[in-house]
């Protein structure tokens, strides 16, 4: 079964009016069930609105979205996925902890279950020592990791990310993707995960998608094949090939 | 609050001290009030009263302007607590449905045009056969509280981000559960200021709805009888006044009171209700 079907899907905004957008055309895009897909173009080209189309939080103008097998808006409602967005959308009131607990509240899962589950997340991004801070005594690259440790507590069978390594540090970046490619690859979770870094796409992906912009479309689709995904991997000649060939798919 | 306490009574006893006794008028016009001690006592001279009894022979003043305070503090909290509900449920409803808040959002404001001294009159022929007298006053106090609070919550409950909104469908919750886990904590902070005017107008209610349904037992009542001695006894009418100064503040300690554990780690959001 494939995770995600896109399937001939144009999106466009405040149709009909003075400032309609089309976002994007024609879009076709499949993701296999695990497999780890990257969405990498320039800015404004649509990715974002490719993701949320994807999570049923948008409806397409035409076309369909598939999601494990089932429409988008039943897959979201039967939660087949978890996302992090560009922002980390916490919620300022709820602790760390809390705030990493609330899709699990949503889902019914006992206070033990939910502790625990929050506290293993918060180790994973390496916050378990702020687990009863707030998100206004965060920084800005601390919260986002809180906003991935709330999506991946559900471990979804998909994982919608746009831009979560963004306000990050280059250590704390290069230690989450490795852990992500640890969970995804233990837990056979498909993803699709927005970039503005060629380098991260490369590594982390089994596919690229490039996409430009005006009209937003996908323009080339890359496969990556690495030797091994971790130090070894990012010193690799194929590395350095694909990294290449994405750049050069960007520009043209 | 001690601070501002003092600050008021120097302020009182200032003007007492540097303004005209007949008051400044300006081209026919007072502009300040008088200021000699029939219609400006000294505060001692109104605490002293407050010590006095009622008449000769009477009861202290102090404990029938207590009694008459707790009466119509049972007024002001109905009322206060149904202004409460009815704003919040209002606020919901406007939340919930666009049409609503289009459709209702003008009467609600329209409301509180319509002067209280037409609208006391035609409540309070409900008095006895609806409902007790007393909760009349409550209906009045009511009808004055309820505003704030469904502006005011409806501006907290539309304050969520949109990609707040977007979190919570993504998690499949429906109208209710975003209700409970994301718009209501998010608006608190619009709420507890809402409450605040809610509760001094809650105040003003029951005070003017007793005085124009005639209730008796509260200080209202006590207000308009105290004044009718104003000019043999001039003191007395401020021990009423303060008595309702009192309830204001008794109000507003206990929206304090809700407030500060829900707020502690609360940023607060500069709010203009209105
Ligand atoms: N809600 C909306 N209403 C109107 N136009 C929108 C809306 N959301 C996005 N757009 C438009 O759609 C286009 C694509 O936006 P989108 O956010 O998907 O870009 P993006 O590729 O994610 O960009 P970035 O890399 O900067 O995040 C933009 O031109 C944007 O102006
Ligand atoms: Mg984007």
């Amino acid at each position: 079964m494939t995770a995600v079907v896109v399937d001939n899907v144009t999106k466009v905004f405040n149709r009909g009016r003075s400032d309609e957008v089309p976002a994007l055309t024609d879009v076709n895009l499949t993701v296999g069930d695990g497999e780890f897909v990257s969405l990498i173009g320039p800015s404004g080209c649509g990715k974002s609105t490719l993701l949320r189309l994807i999570a049923d939080l948008i409806e397409p103008t035409s076309g369909t979205v598939t999601v494990a097998g089932r429409p988008a808006s039943q897959a979201r409602r039967e939660q087949e996925y978890g996302i992090a967005f560009q922002q980390a959308g916490l919620f300022e009131w709820r602790t760390v902890r809390r705030n990493v607990e609330l899709p699990l509240e949503l889902r019914g899962v006992s206070k033990a279950e939910r502790r625990a589950k929050a506290e293993e997340m918060l180790e994973l991004v390496g916050l378990a020592d702020f687990a009863g801070h707030y998100p206004g005594q965060l920084s800005g690259g601390m919260q986002q990791r809180v906003a991935i440790a709330r999506a991946l507590a559900v471990q979804p069978p998909l994982l919608l990310m746009d831009e979560p390594f963004g306000a990050l540090d280059e250590m704390t970046r290069e230690r989450l993707q490795s852990e992500l490619l640890g969970i995804c690859a233990k837990t056979g979770t498909s993803t699709v995960f927005v970039t503005h870094s060629i380098a991260e796409a490369v590594f982390l992906s089994g596919r690229v998608v490039v996409m430009s912009a005006r009209p937003g479309r996908i323009t080339a689709s890359i496969e990556v094949e690495l030797p091994s995904r971790d130090e070894a991997g990012r010193q690799a000649p194929a590395y350095f090939e694909k990294i290449t060939e994405v750049r050069q798919a960007l520009r043209s | 609050m001690i601070a501002g306490l003092a600050v008021a009574a120097l302020l009182w006893e200032g003007y007492k001290a540097a303004g005209d006794p007949e008051g400044t008028v300006l081209f026919g016009v007072r502009v300040l009030p008088r200021a000699d001690d029939l219609s400006m006592p000294h505060l001692w001279t109104i605490g002293r009263r407050l010590a006095d009894p009622e008449m000769t022979g009477g009861r202290p003043v102090w404990l029938v302007v207590l009694q008459a305070c707790l009466f119509t503090l049972g007024i002001t909290a109905a009322g206060f607590a149904a202004g409460t509900v009815i704003g919040l449920v209002l606020a919901a409803a406007m939340q919930r449905f666009r049409i609503v808040e289009r459709g209702l959002l003008p009467y609600v404001v329209l409301s509180q045009t319509v002067p209280l001294v037409a609208l006391a009159p035609l409540i309070a022929g409900w008095g006895g056969t609806l409902m007790p007298p007393w909760a009349t006053v409550s209906v009045i106090a009511a009808y004055l509280a309820f505003f704030p609070v469904a502006v005011g919550m409806l501006r907290g409950l539309q304050s969520p981000s949109a990609g707040g909104v977007e979190l919570m469908r993504s998690y499949a919750a429906g109208w209710w559960r975003t209700l409970v886990k994301l718009r209501f904590p998010a608006a608190l902070p619009y709420l507890f200021p809402a409450l605040r005017l809610a509760g001094a107008a809650a105040v003003v209610g029951a005070v003017v709805g007793e005085i124009s349904t005639g209730t008796r037992g509260g200080i209202g009542r006590l207000i308009i009888e105290y004044s009718r001695e104003a000019t043999s006894d001039p003191a007395k009418v401020y021990t009423a006044m303060l008595g309702a100064a009192l309830l204001g503040l008794l109000v507003a300690g206990a929206v304090s009171l809700l407030e500060l554990p829900l707020m502690r780690h609360r940023r607060h959001v500069e709010v203009a209700t209105l």
